[in-house]
């Protein structure tokens, strides 16, 4: 654990990541207390530019609403819909993944050709036309971000087991009498997470942006305040209030670069070059 | 004036290496038309001195002192300009591995013409030609067609030929090779070690090979540097070197190889342990998709035998001949085709699920590779004791029995807190097969349990198994391609040949008066039996 | 090479009417009526027309009999009639589709050129502030949601500088023809194609300077080397050649997200095509709309993987030799 900070802290670029995230995550945690009152109601005049008045920073979009109060509460939206959407991901693709590669033949025939066919499907218009069908609640938009976000994971852990399960290690597992259960979840997927896990950190950053995406196309949960959905509603007064898309866009590329930095600063920290060979 | 001389070589690590330097002080002369060989285990330089010759050092490592004299110019100070227009047309190198050295993407003809335009030499019409006579000289068959096939529809052989072929397009002075017949099958890297003292004798070009192998420099070499430690330990003339070593390291190297001297043949028990009747596997891959046939390979067809008590059978034979096919069946990781495999009377070859975990322990194996048998992120405790804990033995007595192993295979017992990249390849495979004794099978499989480790290791490892197998009275088959190994272990032995048993029987009389040609060719390949000879000689000269 | 095709538009047919089932299924998984369903907004509260819906689309047989008209429609490219436009769905796609088609062909031209070659660039000046600088924008590019940055170019590059147009694929009412009109197109073209392709410019400059790093540690490059070959032959003809492989592959893997990005950028942009008529859909509940799109952008994506697939076999010979 120790080893892997080290090697972590040595990417400067996942440190800075780190920092950003971890801001990102204290706004979405003191949003209740900083803005007790709903984003949604209306404090001033509308259009007000920022800088202009104490108490609203980053001033009033067209309906009069702080800025400042959305995109705290924005942020929790991003990364509970990343964060719960992965885990979903993960949850649907590791066991179809591990199954597929562990056990070959026919299953793997099977359960490639279903992920072959999701990865096929242009993912967001299949996300689109699931939220225009069902209702746009938050756990459906989570739940339609997991359905076109798990391919990847099932490729990875099928590459990952696949190459796994004929390792000498395994086959002596199966040979000392374990359970083919006990072998996949004892020796064969610790050995795949180091990937996985670097994949999950880059998936959660896609999931924000699919969710500001959705948002923005007026797809998201019409309760909640995103920052996908203050960019779509300021859309169409870009040209007289231009900082009121500009400043939510920041936020999302800001939180999308950190978990991205992150991701490459786990891949050098998890996954080490081999050691140079000398002979 | 020797053809190449080098001064007091070394070359440094870069930072947090194991060491500062991979080469120190390394001093020898080449002269025209000679073999010399640099001999060592891995990580003793004998590479990278090669790399420096070439200026192909990897990233990070520099020459540090020292100098590389050629046709009276020091390579190490020449600009890359001057060493790139030497490569290929003074000094050319051929390497280890023939299935990676050439391009996937690009027809083997063009490779070869490459090298003529890299030196702005002939027309491209010419070097087609040229490159026709040289894949006909390296001895490829049919070299019309080879010279527009890829480099994947060629065998191993076929591509270190074809590598050949390149580096002597232009008739260098000096041809370096870099182990180029470990990864060969021995009958192929016999006819490697032809090919290359044929083109010498032929073009006078001088030879610089590297090799691990002792038996290989008793075939090739004029002289013989032995290196250890990045530092030359021992220099002379081959005869000298092999006969008369004078320095310790040189000594167990050479006492490491196993020579061809059969193990006392025991009398059979009268029940076998292990029977095999009949036994056939044949893999079917689908290559192409739909339209085409499936390609259909025999591996193993018909193998019959019996295993006693306390005995060992070696199974030898070249890559695809089925061997580790058959180990494989026989402990269950493959399902066979047909055919039985009877373990104290009950047929294991059919059963499936729990009833064959039931009876999985009766039948261990030990693996070849000591890096990937061992789960890198279990302790070696938890993979000593997992196996007995499936089968229902309590934490604790499992923990003691696996301190008893450890013991037992040569290990201290306070391994078991520790994780597998602590230790070296040797004692990783003490681990392995502590492993495979922890169930107390009634038969251990060893597939090419030796092979993956440096000479002095393995001899090692081999006295202990031979030493376990007196101890405990283990039942064993031996899977190897080295029949110099089968012999030193086995009591009888299988040669395998394209799935079938070609011969089988006690080892005196396979390996000692083999009755069929393949077994023959299969020790007419062993490199450095004329050393052997030259050795008995010499110990009947002492008596 | 021909038999690996054949295989490949096998596999295509069936992933297309595995999209079908699937439109189907989501059509009668929905919440409520598939009468309701189908009608959109547009008839819903009518309950004459929405039975007039259920007897013409057969909504009272049993369901099998009704997957089977359904796909038997689709593959007449009958895709329904949308109530809201009062026209059948695959004429209004018709109509759209060659706009799309020409702005996600450019995007994904333009990413793979522009991509590969600062990835290569990368790659060659490894560690230098070439390298910092082009790394730094792919992470940068990466991480940009694609409609916030095709607003901000609109806003910049049409609102402030007036550089170029920042709506539509025409100019309205100029009346252009034969080269003005490509001229005048492609102006429209430049903003929505480069702010589509941004995000996989990014993919392939990462992809390529990896892979090109990776390929350089191979045992060939060595060989290639102790031929005494120059670097820059080596790093073209041995090389880039090999990096390209999984760089390849990958566009064939993106092609559907290029296609699902054109909803946004031509909902930004006012572009023509089917990506914002999918938006006016949605505002609309227009469903038989959406799942036409829907299934066009798939059959799309299927077309550019078929591409690659096919430019895959002619780069390497192991797959055109043995497959």
């Amino acid at each position: 654990m120790r080893a892997f900070w080290s090697r972590f802290r040595q990417n400067r670029g996942a440190v800075i990541g780190l920092i950003i995230l971890a801001i990102v995550i204290i706004c979405a945690i003191a949003a209740p207390f900083l803005f007790p009152r709903s984003p949604w109601s209306m404090v001033q005049r509308p259009f007000l530019p920022p800088f202009e008045m104490d108490g609203l920073p980053l001033g009033t979009d067209a309906l009069g609403r702080d800025v400042l109060s959305g995109l705290f509460h924005g942020a929790r939206v991003s990364l509970l819909v990343g964060l719960v959407s992965t885990v979903v991901a993960l949850a649907i693709g590791i066991p179809i993944g591990a199954l597929a590669g562990y056990y070959g033949g026919l299953v793997d025939d099977a359960l490639m050709r279903f992920t072959e066919f999701f990865q096929t499907i242009p993912s967001f218009a299949l996300a689109i036309v699931l939220l225009a069908i069902f209702q746009p609640t938050l756990a459906y938009v989570i739940l339609a971000i997991a359905i076109v976000s798990w391919p990847p994971v099932a490729r990875l852990v099928r590459g990952e087991v696949l190459s796994l399960r004929n390792r000498e290690f395994v086959e002596a597992a199966t040979l000392s009498g374990q359970s083919n259960l006990r072998i996949i979840l004892r020796q064969v997927l610790p050995n795949a997470l180091p990937p996985i896990i670097v994949l999950a950190s880059l998936m959660v950053a896609t999931a924000i942006l699919l969710e500001s995406s959705l948002s923005f196309l007026g797809l998201g949960d019409p309760n909640v305040m995103s920052w996908g959905y203050m960019i779509g509603a300021a859309r169409t007064v870009l040209r007289t209030a231009w900082w009121l898309s500009f400043i939510p866009g920041i936020a999302i590329l800001l939180t999308v670069l950190a978990l991205n930095l992150i991701g490459e600063g786990l891949n050098d920290a998890l996954n080490p070059r081999l050691r140079k060979r000398t002979s | 004036m020797s053809l190449l001389a080098i001064d007091n070589l070394s070359i440094a690590l870069p930072k947090g290496a194991d060491r500062e330097l991979a080469v120190k002080d390394v001093s020898f002369t080449l002269d025209k038309g000679e073999v010399l060989c640099i001999v060592g285990e891995s990580g003793s330089g004998k590479s990278m001195s090669a790399n420096a010759l070439m200026g192909l050092l990897p990233e990070g490592v520099t020459p540090s002192a020292g100098s590389i004299h050629f046709e009276n110019r020091d390579l190490l100070t020449l600009s890359d300009d001057e060493m790139m227009s030497l490569r290929g047309k003074d000094i050319s190198m051929i390497f280890q591995e023939p299935l990676s050295a050439l391009n996937p993407l690009m027809r083997v003809g063009d490779q070869i013409a490459e090298v003529f335009e890299a030196h702005d030499l002939l027309t491209p019409t010419e070097r087609r030609k040229r490159a026709l006579e040289l894949l006909h000289e390296v001895g490829l068959p049919d070299p019309d067609t080879t010279i527009r096939a890829y480099p994947f529809q060629l065998s191993g052989g076929q591509r270190q030929r074809v590598v050949i072929a390149m580096a002597l397009a232009l008739e260098p002075k000096i041809l370096i090779a870099d182990e180029p017949t470990t990864a060969l099958d021995v009958t192929t890297q016999a006819q490697i070690l032809d090919l290359i003292e044929d083109l010498r004798m032929r073009h006078g070009m001088a030879v610089l090979f590297i090799t691990h192998d002792f038996g290989v420099v008793a075939d090739i070499a004029d002289r013989v540097i032995v290196m250890q430690h990045g530092e030359v330990v021992e220099a002379g003339e081959a005869e000298t070197v092999l006969l008369n070593p004078t320095h310790a390291y040189t000594r167990a190297l050479l006492d490491a190889i196993p020579g061809l001297s059969f193990r006392e043949t025991m009398q059979p028990a009268n029940t076998p342990i292990l029977s095999v009747r009949d036994l056939s596997m044949t893999f079917t891959s689908r290559t192409g998709g739909f339209f085409r046939k499936p390609r259909v390979v025999k591996a193993v067809q018909d193998a019959s035998f019996d295993l006693y008590k306390g005995e060992t059978i070696g199974i030898v034979g070249e890559s695809g001949s089925g061997k580790s096919t058959l180990g494989r069946c026989l402990v269950r990781l493959l399902n066979p085709e047909k055919g039985v495999v009877e373990i104290g009377g009950k047929d294991i070859s059919k059963i499936n699920g729990s009833a064959l975990r039931q009876h999985r322990r009766r039948i261990q194996m030990v693996f070849q590779d000591p890096y990937s048998s061992l789960n890198p992120r279990s302790r070696i405790g938890t993979i000593l004791t997992e196996g007995l804990i499936a089968y229902g033995t309590d934490k604790i007595t499992a923990r003691e029995k696996a301190q008893e192993l450890l013991t037992l295979v040569g290990l201290d017992p306070s391994a078991m807190k520790r994780f597998p990249h602590e230790f070296s390849g040797g004692q990783r495979q003490r681990v392995g097969i502590a492993r495979a004794l922890a169930l107390e099978p009634e038969v251990v499989i060893a597939d090419e349990a030796v092979s993956a480790l440096d000479v002095s290791i393995q001899a090692q490892v081999l006295d202990l198994l031979a030493d376990l197998r007196d101890r405990l009275n283990l039942s064993m088959i031996f899977i190897t391609h080295d029949l110099r190994v089968a012999a030193q272990v086995c009591d009888r032995i299988i040669v395998m040949q394209q799935g079938k048993m070609v011969e089988f029987g006690p080892s005196s009389q396979v390996l000692g008066s083999p009755q069929t040609e393949y077994t023959k060719s299969l020790l007419d390949a062993i490199p450095g039996k004329a050393h052997e000879q030259a050795l008995a000689a010499q110990r009947e000269l002492r008596q | 090479m021909l038999g690996f095709i054949a295989a490949r538009l096998v596999k295509a047919v069936f992933i297309l009417l595995a999209i079908l089932v699937l439109n189907f299924v989501l059509i009668h998984a929905a919440p409520g009526d598939p009468a309701a369903v189908m009608a959109g907004e547009a008839g819903a509260a009518d309950e004459k027309f929405l039975q007039d819906l259920r007897e013409r689309f057969g909504l009272d047989q049993p369901f099998t009999v009704q997957l089977w008209n359904y796909m038997k429609g689709a593959i007449q490219l009958d895709l329904g009639f949308s109530y809201r436009q009062q026209m059948p769905v695959a004429e209004l796609i018709w109509d759209r589709l060659p706009a799309t088609l020409l702005l996600t062909a450019t995007a994904f031209v333009i990413s793979i050129v522009i991509g590969v070659a600062a990835g290569v660039l990368a790659a060659q000046t490894q560690g230098t502030w070439w390298d910092t600088l082009i790394s730094s924008l792919a992470l940068l590019f990466y991480a940009t949601p694609l409609f916030w940055v095709a607003l901000m170019a609109s806003l910049l590059f049409s609102v402030v500088l007036g550089w170029l147009p920042g709506f539509g694929y025409q100019t309205i009412g100029a009346n252009y023809t034969g080269i003005d009109r490509v001229l005048d197109i492609g102006k429209h073209l430049i903003l929505p194609a480069t702010t589509l392709g941004l995000f996989f410019t990014a993919i392939y400059m990462r992809m390529t300077r990896a892979s090109m790093l990776e390929v350089s540690r191979l045992d060939f490059v060595k060989t290639a080397r102790a031929k005494g070959l120059r670097n820059s032959v080596i790093q073209r003809r041995h090389v880039l050649r090999n990096a390209l492989l999984p760089v390849i592959t990958l566009a064939g893997l993106q092609a559907g997200q290029i296609v699902g990005g054109a909803v946004l950028t031509e909902t930004v942009f006012a572009w023509p095509g089917i990506g914002r008529l999918m938006f006016e859909a949605i505002s609309q509940r227009d469903y038989n709309v959406i799942l036409g799109v829907f299934f066009i952008s798939a059959a799309m994506v299927l077309l550019f993987n078929l591409i690659t697939d096919i430019l895959y076999g002619i780069v390497d010979p192991r797959i055109r030799l043995t497959k």
